[in-house]
C-alpha cells in the first residue's frame, strides 16, 4: 500500500507529529469512504526503517476525545528503568538498544521459543487505536497507538489449558538502563494477566503512537496496552511471556502489596490507601480545568465488565 | 553589622527567597521557553511545597549555624525565612485547593481530616499560621518567653513538612528521606544541646532530692540561677 500523506496539503507551520497523523486520518477515511484502498492490508506488519507507519488501519472504536500532544505522551513517562522522575525516561531512554529484539516465549504452550520482533510482527496488520490511558497518579491522557490485538499473536504460540494466565517481563539490562542498579522495584519488571484478559480484543500489542514508531521512553519496541487498568499494568520493552497456570507474580505488587493488587482495574470506587481514585487530572487541559470523574473501568465498562461479574474488585483490587 | 551592610544583605536574602516564586511565574507562562511540563498543576503544587519546605529548613538552620560560627548577625534574617516559607506554604495550599481540586470543599475537606498524609500538611499549615502572625517585634516583646515557646512550634511544622512528603511519595523515598536525615539534624542538635545543659546541671536535676533535705543539705547544693537571656537568643 503506498504512503497516504500529501505533506503539500499541511503547511510548514503545521508538520508536527500530531498534524501529520490527523491530517492522514482525514485522508484514509475518504479514500476508503470513495473506494480507493482495499478492504485489507496485505503487506507484513514491520517497523519501518523511517519510523513512519504506512500501512494501518484505522479502528472504528477509538473515543472520540482529542488524542494528547506528541510532547506530552513522549516527556511525562514511569518508566523507573531510566529514573524515577517524569522526564527522566525521555532524557535517558536513548541507551536502549530496540534493534535486535527478540521475545522468549515460555511454559504452557505448544510453540515455545525465541522469536525476533520481525517474525512476531509479519502476519498482523497495524491498527491506529486512540486510547484512554490512566494512571494509579490519578493522572490521564488520550494516546493514539499502533498495535493489534494480543490475543492474536498469543493464538499463535497454541497455549494449552494449563495456560491461566500469562506472565511478562520487561528487559533488564544495567548496561542499556541506569536505574536498574537500584533496587526501586523487582527487575525484571512483571505484569501478568489472567489468559481472558490477554485474549480480550482490546488488549493492544503496541508498536507505535502518532503513527510513529514508539519512543523509548514509550516502551519501544513492543509493548502492552491494557486500557481498562492502570498505566503500570501496561508492560514496556517486553522481551518473554510466559504462560502459566497460577496467578503471576507483578513488580509494583511485590513491592508495595497494599497498594496494588494484581487486577488493578480502574475503578473510582477503591481508593488507593494513600490517595483517591474517584477523579483524575486530565493532562493538556488548561491550568483552570477541573478534574474529572474518573468512569468505571477507565470507560471500557461495556467491552469488559463481563469479565469481572462474578469477581469481588473492593477485594480483587 | 551596620545597618547599611544589614538593608545590603536583608535585600539579597529576600531576592533569593522571591526568586523561586518568579521562576515558578516564569515557568507558569511559559517565558523564555520555560515550562511547567505536561502536568503543570502537579507541578506547580510540588515546587510550591518544596520551596516552602526548602526554606524552613533554611530558617531551622539559622540557630544551629550561628552558634557554630558565632555569627550572631545571622538572627536578623529568620523572620523573613520563615515568613518566605509562610508564604510558599499558602501558595501551596492554594494551588492544591484552588488550582486541583477546584475550591470542592468537601473533598478538601476528607482530605485534610481523613489522609494521613494531607492532615499532616494541614496540621503543619494550621500550626505556622500563629507563628506568622506572632513574627513581628511588637509580640517578642509583649510575649516575651512565651514568644520561644511558641516559636518552637516550628520544629513540629519540619516534622509534620517531611512527614507529609514521605507519606505522599509513591515508592522512591531517597529525597524525602534525605529531607528527613536535615531535619533530624537540625532538631537533633536542639536536643542534644538541651541535654548538656541539663546534665551540666546536677542541682536540676536532683532538685526533689536537694529539697527533701535540711536547709544544711540545701546550701551544699549549688543552684545555678536561670540566666535570663534575650529572647532572640535560641
Amino acid at each position: 500500500m503506498r504512503r497516504i500523506t500529501r505533506p503539500s496539503q499541511i503547511k510548514p507551520s503545521e508538520i508536527t507529529p500530531e498534524a501529520i497523523f490527523m491530517d492522514r486520518r482525514k485522508v484514509l477515511k475518504s479514500a476508503v469512504a470513495a473506494g480507493l484502498l482495499p478492504g485489507t492490508l496485505t503487506q507484513a506488519a514491520q517497523i519501518p526503517s523511517d519510523g513512519e507507519f504506512t500501512n494501518v488501519r484505522e479502528w472504528p472504536e477509538s473515543v472520540s476525545e482529542e488524542p494528547n500532544s506528541w510532547e506530552d505522551i513522549t516527556s511525562y513517562n514511569n518508566y523507573y528503568e531510566f529514573g524515577t522522575g517524569k522526564e527522566d525516561p525521555a532524557r535517558n531512554a536513548h541507551t536502549l538498544v530496540t534493534d535486535p529484539w527478540s521475545v522468549e516465549v515460555t511454559g504452557e504452550a505448544d510453540n515455545t521459543g525465541t522469536f525476533t520482533l520481525e517474525d512476531i510482527l509479519a502476519p498482523h496488520t497495524l491498527e491506529d487505536r486512540i486510547y484512554r490511558f490512566r494512571c494509579v497518579e490519578a493522572w490521564s491522557m488520550i494516546v493514539p497507538w499502533v498495535g493489534f490485538s494480543f490475543g492474536d499473536l498469543l493464538k499463535r504460540f497454541a497455549p494449552n489449558s494449563n495456560a491461566k494466565y500469562v506472565q511478562m517481563f520487561t528487559l533488564n539490562d544495567p548496561d542499556q538502563m541506569p536505574g536498574v542498579r537500584r533496587r526501586t522495584l523487582e527487575w525484571p519488571y512483571r505484569e501478568g494477566l489472567t489468559i481472558a484478559e490477554a485474549m480480550h480484543p482490546l488488549t493492544l500489542l503496541t508498536v507505535g503512537v502518532y503513527g510513529r514508531v514508539l519512543p523509548n521512553q514509550n516502551g519501544a519496541p513492543l509493548r502492552l496496552i491494557v486500557p481498562w487498568k492502570y498505566g503500570f499494568k501496561s508492560i514496556k520493552s517486553i522481551v518473554r511471556l510466559h504462560f502459566t497456570d497460577r496467578q503471576p507474580r507483578t513488580s509494583w505488587n511485590m513491592s508495595q502489596p497494599r497498594e496494588y493488587g494484581f487486577y488493578s482495574n480502574v475503578n473510582p470506587n477503591v481508593d488507593h490507601p494513600r490517595w483517591s481514585q474517584a477523579s483524575e487530572r486530565r493532562l493538556g487541559s488548561s491550568l483552570f480545568s477541573s478534574r474529572i470523574p474518573t468512569p468505571m473501568f477507565n470507560g471500557y465498562a461495556e467491552e469488559v465488565a463481563e469479565l469481572y461479574r462474578d469477581l469481588d474488585l473492593v477485594r480483587n483490587f | 553589622m551596620t545597618r547599611t551592610q544589614r538593608v545590603l544583605t536583608k535585600t539579597l536574602v529576600f531576592g533569593a527567597c522571591i526568586a523561586p516564586f518568579v521562576l515558578v511565574l516564569l515557568r507558569a507562562f511559559g517565558i523564555a521557553g520555560l515550562s511547567l511540563g505536561a502536568n503543570p498543576i502537579a507541578e506547580l503544587i510540588d515546587t510550591l511545597g518544596k520551596t516552602a519546605l526548602n526554606i524552613l529548613l533554611v530558617t531551622l538552620a539559622v540557630s544551629p549555624l550561628r552558634r557554630l560560627t558565632k555569627w550572631n548577625a545571622l538572627v536578623v534574617y529568620r523572620r523573613m525565612l520563615g515568613l518566605f516559607s509562610f508564604f510558599y506554604l499558602i501558595l501551596h495550599f492554594t494551588a492544591y485547593a484552588v488550582l486541583d481540586l477546584r475550591l470542592a470543599w468537601s473533598t478538601i475537606l476528607v482530605d485534610v481530616t481523613q489522609r494521613p498524609y494531607t492532615v499532616a500538611g494541614m496540621l503543619a499549615l494550621l500550626l505556622m499560621i500563629p507563628l506568622a502572625i506572632t513574627s513581628t517585634r511588637g509580640f517578642q516583646r509583649r510575649l516575651k518567653r512565651n514568644w520561644s515557646r511558641i516559636h518552637m512550634s516550628t520544629y513540629v511544622v519540619g516534622v509534620l513538612a517531611v512527614t507529609h512528603y514521605v507519606w505522599q511519595t509513591r515508592l522512591d523515598l531517597l529525597e524525602p528521606l534525605i529531607y528527613a536525615a536535615i531535619v533530624t539534624i537540625l532538631l537533633g542538635e536542639r536536643l542534644v544541646r538541651r541535654l548538656v545543659r541539663l546534665a551540666r546541671q546536677p542541682g536540676k536535676l536532683n532538685k526533689r532530692e536537694s529539697h527533701r533535705g535540711d536547709a544544711e543539705h540545701r546550701h551544699q547544693v549549688p543552684t545555678v540561677p536561670e540566666k535570663t537571656r534575650p529572647v532572640t537568643m535560641r
